[in-house]
């Protein structure tokens, strides 16, 4: 048999993966990448420079600002290099309520998705609670967490909650079954077969949720420090509204998005690594 | 029908004595299986054969275990079958791999199943992966492998947890023509070294005249065995001999035999 596979003529090995077309390298797919965002930087300085609006600042005020706001000595004003606190604070809530959230969300998915009873009492509760969104809970959250940290934490735990749940559930109820029946006749049985067959083959529905769970963490922490914390990116950009400074707005939505997608790309580096036998599971 | 044995015979690996098998499909009832009778010997190479519909899949779930019979009895060392195990592997036709373990960790999976140590675990997946020749790829993932490959590992599988009869599901029935045949030699020539029993269903006639001790002749509405024919042709066959091309005849003539009647 070993020398019969050993003479396996190549039609037999997997193919080679098709090369995408048109190939340009990674610089050539950076610049592709940068095409609609300098446009846009384009169109922001030709509107502010033209003055076809007096209320935003031009894209040198702005990166100006930016750098007094990192690192101040410029403007030393009372948002002066101040970035790295409020960074620090939005970062917590946003990591802290996302945490909370997979902590509570992965065991329910769990339990909702392999236990018929936990799915008939909670599945209905849950579908109803889903549609109403993170910011009609806002008042209530204020009452039962006062104006503060709390409340935003409690927001972007909402934020979060629902994406890792659904898709928790989702993958564990679409597990192949014949994967069950290869395990129960290769000696594997019962609850062993949770750890050995259902977590591995829901991992990459669960990775999704926690993936777009973190992303809804950042989306909803503006909304989150509406709430009347003193510190974080989105009071910077409430604060900016109050005081009519739009580029600290515009300094905050850019810092948002800069260290939302770093975070999204390190989640995605991890759920490659764990996921490098999904041959569907690559980003 | 299989001949009857005398009193003295030794105990068949597997006797599937009067199996029948219905489901329901909302208010439908469909008989799967109607009253199959069928000994299998320790050592045999049983190849089942019939249209779609026929129950052959049924049969072979029933002796793995994954279905009970409606009524009848399967028996497996004249115990019966309640629950899949490990004495009975399944080679499914999608293979059935779990594709986040490489293969050495496939292999494995059942000899964990089964508290082996890791040093054994280790000698055990060596030697079957040398077995099906995927040196070179013990440490790829199912999605990295070809058809063949895959079906490969499956097998391996089911032998590296001692399984002593190995049940498989129209195996290389989504495989190219050269890779099933070079699959049909290497079962062939694992099943000889090891002493298996291998129960294997298929719709092509000549896989089963080319791999069979005894080919079975199922025949749907409801699912039944027809006839059970050993062949004595001597192995190695060769398919393009007038002694194959005549038992090819023969089955053929049994397997669409019902059609008419049907259409009658």
């Amino acid at each position: 048999m070993v020398d019969v596979t050993s003479s396996a003529p190549a039609a037999e090995t997997a193919p080679p993966r098709k090369a995408s077309l048109p190939y340009l390298g990674k610089a050539g797919d950076f610049a592709l990448a940068m095409i609609v965002p300098g446009l846009l930087l384009l169109l922001w300085y030709v509107a502010t420079t033209q003055r076809w609006t007096r209320l935003i600042p031009t894209p040198a005020e702005t990166a100006e600002y930016m750098v007094d706001f990192a690192f101040g000595g410029i403007y030393d004003d009372a948002f002066s290099a101040t970035l790295h606190i409020h960074l620090i604070a939005s970062m917590s809530r946003v990591y802290g309520g996302f945490l909370l959230a997979a902590m509570v969300a992965l065991p329910l998915g769990l339990l909702i998705g392999r236990i018929p009873l936990a799915r008939k009492t909670l599945d209905p509760f849950f579908q109803l609670m889903r549609p109403i969104p993170v910011t009609a809970w806002l008042p209530l959250s204020m009452i039962l967490f006062g104006l503060g940290a709390k409340s935003a934490f409690s927001l972007v735990f909402l934020g979060a909650f629902y994406p890792i749940l659904l898709n928790t559930i989702f993958g564990v109820k679409n597990v192949d079954p014949k994967l069950f029946e290869a395990a129960s006749m290769l000696g594997c049985r019962g609850n062993a077969q949770f750890f050995r067959v259902v977590l591995p083959a829901a991992l990459p529905s669960i990775f999704t949720g926690l993936r777009l769970g973190l992303g809804l963490a950042w989306f909803v922490i503006v909304v989150g420090e509406m709430t009347g914390v003193p510190q974080g990116l989105g009071a910077v950009i409430m604060d900016g509204r109050t005081l009519s400074r739009t580029e600290l707005v515009i300094c905050g939505m850019i810092i948002i998005g800069i260290v939302g997608y770093l975070s999204d790309r390190i989640v995605m580096m991890i759920g490659n690594h764990l996921l490098r036998w999904s041959p569907t599971h690559h980003g | 029908m299989a001949e009857t044995e005398t009193l003295s015979a030794p105990l068949p690996i597997i006797d599937i004595r009067n199996v029948s098998k219905t489901f329901w499909l909302g208010e439908q009832k469909i008989e799967a299986l109607s009253g199959a009778n069928l000994e299998i010997r320790k050592g045999e190479f049983i190849c089942l054969i019939g249209a779609s519909g026929c129950g052959k899949s049924t049969l072979l779930r029933i002796m793995a275990g994954f279905e009970q019979p409606s009524s009848g009895e399967a028996l497996m060392w004249g115990k019966p079958i309640t629950e899949p195990g490990p004495s009975r592997g399944m080679v499914f036709q999608d293979y059935a791999l779990f594709p986040w373990l490489t293969v050495r960790n496939n292999i494995a999976f059942g000899p964990k199943s089964q508290g082996r140590s890791t040093g054994e675990v280790k000698d055990i997946c060596d030697r079957f992966i040398e077995m099906v020749g995927l040196q070179k790829f013990a440490n790829a993932y199912p999605h990295q492998l070809s058809g063949g490959m895959r079906q490969r590992v499956a097998i391996a599988r089911v032998l590296a947890n001692d399984a002593e009869l190995v049940l498989m599901d129209e195996p290389f029935g989504a495989l190219d023509a050269m890779t099933r045949e070079r699959l049909q030699d290497e079962l062939l020539e694992i099943w000889e070294r090891t002493k298996l029993t291998v129960v294997f269903v298929t719709h092509a006639i000549e896989e089963a005249i080319f791999l069979a001790d005894r080919v079975v002749v199922m025949s749907p509405g409801p699912g039944r065995i027809d006839s059970d024919n050993r062949l004595t042709l001597p192995r190695p066959r060769d398919v393009a001999s007038p002694e194959f091309n005549e038992i090819r005849r023969d089955l053929s003539a049994r397997l669409h035999s019902h059609h008419g009647k049907k259409a009658a």
